[in-house]
């Protein structure tokens, strides 16, 4: 009986989104909102590379500072349900291979993630993207080495360092520009250049650096209150 | 028609690991598992022309989240241990 009644669920459900798969047919053209900004004025206005940092960053600014905040709102419960442990965990060491490999693999992962964000206006990604690299070469650091002492004042203060640039930079935007998060307040620069894009590569560099302290200290408190088998 | 047989192989590993993940007996093979249906999805984001979402599923989606849940495991692991050993005495 009560399998019956999820074969019909199932089947309900099969019916009820049957017509989106049969009316689907692939779009050959972009949709209205999307042409909008990917016609030749607005790129131009924005002078990036990567339109989808454009639009995230100067279009829909006002989400980003809103997913940074959720971001920082997340990390600051998980910090405050963490209590640390006084004891010192006595750990197996791990084997040679891993420790080393390790010591090699870090620093190249850590530039990677700068590279992304940095060059989030000229090449896919962007600062979300680079600080979850970021994060996941601190998390390879943890696992190598759990002993490491991890000074987690510190990433508090580059996190909320870089947010209060972020939300100034968005300031100047009034005082200077036109609006809040104007992206013009700088010179756009030559196009697919380094330093081009109006504050567009600023603000993903410091979105980039405080998701990364923030995904490191949640990850780092998480490592810290694991117990002894 | 080379393109659509890859993504067509690519969602059946998505779902032959979204089956591993929810009915292995094992949890640490399901936690494995989930983060390799990530990355199948991140090479799927990857052939469907969207880089910026390939990247934060293979970064978050299959190295973070599956270390937060091997912490997690070990944690609950270690609690129930104790409250089993409590019961015992």
């Amino acid at each position: 009986m009560k399998n019956f009644f999820k074969i019909i669920i199932i089947a309900a459900f099969g019916v009820m989104l049957y017509p989106l798969f049969d009316s689907f047919s692939g779009n050959g053209q972009l949709n209205d909102l999307a042409s909008f900004y990917a016609q030749k004025e607005n790129v131009e206005k924005v002078n990036s590379a990567n339109l989808v940092t454009a639009v995230v960053v100067t279009y829909r600014g006002l989400d980003t500072l809103g997913e940074v905040t959720i971001l920082f709102l997340t990390a600051a419960i998980i910090a405050f349900f963490l209590t640390k442990q006084s004891e010192v965990r006595t750990l197996r060491r791990n084997s040679e291979i891993f420790q080393t490999a390790a010591r090699l693999l870090i620093p190249v992962i850590i530039m990677v993630g700068v590279y992304i964000f940095i060059n989030g206006h000229l090449s896919p990604g962007g600062g979300f993207q680079g600080g979850a690299v970021i994060a996941s070469a601190v998390i390879l650091m943890l696992l190598a080495f759990p002993n490491m002492p991890f000074n987690s004042k510190l990433f508090g203060l580059i996190e909320s360092t870089s947010g209060l640039v972020f939300v100034g930079i968005a300031f100047l935007g009034v005082l200077i520009g036109t609006g809040f998060l104007d992206n013009a307040i700088l010179p756009l620069g030559t196009f697919g250049e380094l330093l081009s894009a109006g504050t567009i590569p600023i603000i993903y560099s410091f979105v980039g650096l405080k998701v990364g302290a923030e995904l490191s200290n949640i990850i780092s408190g998480l490592q810290s209150v694991q117990a002894d088998n | 028609m080379n393109f659509l047989i890859i993504s067509i192989l690519l969602g059946i590993l998505m779902l032959v690991m979204a089956g591993i993940a929810i009915y292995h007996k094992s949890m640490v093979v399901a936690i494995i598992s989930a983060g390799a249906l990530s990355l199948f999805a991140s090479i799927l984001y990857l052939l469907l022309a969207a880089p910026d979402v390939a990247m934060t599923e293979a970064a978050i989606g299959s190295g973070l989240s599956t270390i937060i849940f091997f912490y997690v495991l070990n944690r609950i692991r270690t609690t129930d241990e104790k409250k089993e050993d409590g019961e015992m005495e």
